[in-house]
């Protein structure tokens, strides 16, 4: 497993960069908001733990459509499911979805807190955007990758996939985004939707790989 | 005593199928070569053998793998037409992959390497090599891991003179180490006393 791990870590490092893609796609959208709603500094701030989620999670959906699709083209999917019986398949899935994670997601989390200038944000109020991010941007992938196990085989699934995934991660992003807001708004609360994050978290780092490697299974053809 | 044994089996592509009735027992050591025109559903069978389509009718087993081949896909080496290689990566990397990923590891990189006449060139990347040479790097992933047994689907597709008869003596070495080997091919493989099945005669 570890072998797998470090082998999609070097590959998104190595294979042109998804991982730098997706934190220019984030800056660019985190960039345009100001133009849309106007130089309204409060209203900027007020919003910015929202905007930073939602771009993130659009950001997120990027890369999702090549997790399989590109071991499916070289013919190594067929090889990580026939290997299913040794390693569990929803292990291997797993194992995929942490180092997918690790190469595309984590670099929009370091980069949150910098575009959280952009919005006018407080200190306190990037640490925890950052914060849930960190803690909430796996259950995307986790989802995602239900998604891009169902769309595998279809040769533009990209879109698919996105349309599949967002309404499912809506849970993700309201939670991410009230922990976020309980932070710096004073009755909101900001460990319980925090603790309900990290279980959805959990919650679908269990389901998220049962699903997509029941779809994977199959899906071979 | 190591067995593959397929009964009546029948296999389907996209909802059609493709061929029904197929039964062959191969013990340890013996070695079955598919044959037929194309679209006869070699391809597929090596596949519904592997497990990686379902089967439709009758049934594959291998008896005798033991705790660590207890099933088909537990105790097979698929070799498609595809090389399941990445490109970005060196050739070296790719086979050190498979080698820790596909457990019960046989050769080093190297060894297999210099096997199949690539020795020195394991840090090149995978895509700068030529096809018949990215076939052999294919054929040495059978070699780092031990699998007893190989199912081959075209298996010297791409490969020179030399390079077919140096493999067709690795399938002799697997199995007079007691492997066993099903290919579909429409090359003669070099393989003296092995079993033929011919496809697309019967449906």
């Amino acid at each position: 497993m570890w072998a797998l791990l470090l082998r999609d870590i070097r590959l998104s490092i190595r294979a042109g960069g998804g991982a730098l893609v997706g934190v220019i796609f984030f800056l660019a959208v985190i960039v345009t908001i100001p133009f849309g709603v106007g130089p309204d500094l409060n209203l900027l701030s007020r919003i910015g733990p929202a905007i930073l989620w939602i771009a993130a999670l659009l950001a997120c959906l990027l890369g999702l459509d090549r997790l399989f699709q590109a071991d499916r083209e070289d013919g190594s999917l067929d090889l990580l499911v026939l290997n299913g019986d040794r390693h569990t398949l929803a292990l291997t899935v797993l194992t995929k979805c942490l180092a997918h994670w690790a190469g595309s997601v984590l670099p929009l989390v370091v980069a949150a807190p910098l575009l959280g200038l952009f919005m006018n944000m407080e200190p306190l109020g990037i640490g925890a955007t950052a914060l849930t991010l960190l803690i909430g941007t796996p259950a995307i992938t986790f989802i995602g990758a239900a998604g891009a196990a169902v769309a595998v085989a279809l040769p533009r699934g990209g879109l698919l996939i996105s349309v599949l995934v967002l309404p499912l991660t809506i849970p993700v992003l309201i939670f991410g985004v009230s922990a976020s807001y309980g932070a710096v708004a004073d009755p909101a609360p900001f460990l319980q939707p925090f603790l309900i994050l990290a279980a959805l978290t959990l919650f679908l780092a269990v389901v998220g790989p049962l699903a997509a490697a029941l779809a994977l299974r199959h899906g071979t053809d | 005593m190591m067995r593959l044994i397929a009964e009546n089996l029948g296999g389907e592509r996209g909802g059609e199928a493709v061929f029904s009735g197929i039964g062959f027992a191969l013990d340890k050591g013996e070695a079955l070569i598919v044959t037929g025109p194309n679209g006869s559903g070699k391809s597929t069978l090596l596949r519904v053998v592997a497990g990686l389509l379902p089967v439709t009718a009758g049934k594959v087993l291998v008896e005798g793998g033991g705790e660590a081949f207890p099933t088909v896909a537990s105790a097979s080496h698929y070799l498609g037409h595809l090389n399941a290689m990445k490109t970005a990566l060196s050739v070296e990397e790719n086979l050190g992959f498979w080698r820790a990923f596909q457990g019960e590891p046989a050769l080093s990189v190297e060894e297999a390497l210099e096997t199949v006449a690539l020795g020195g060139l394991g840090h090149l990347p995978f895509g700068y090599l030529s096809t018949g040479q990215r076939r052999r790097v294919s054929i040495a992933k059978l070699l780092v891991s031990h699998r007893p047994l190989w199912l081959l689907d075209e298996p010297t597709a791409g490969l020179d003179k030399a390079s077919e008869e140096r493999f067709a003596g690795l399938m002799r070495g697997h199995l007079e180490g007691g492997g066993i080997v099903v290919a579909a091919t429409h090359l003669p493989l070099g393989l003296e006393g092995a079993k033929e099945l011919r496809m697309g005669q019967v449906l």
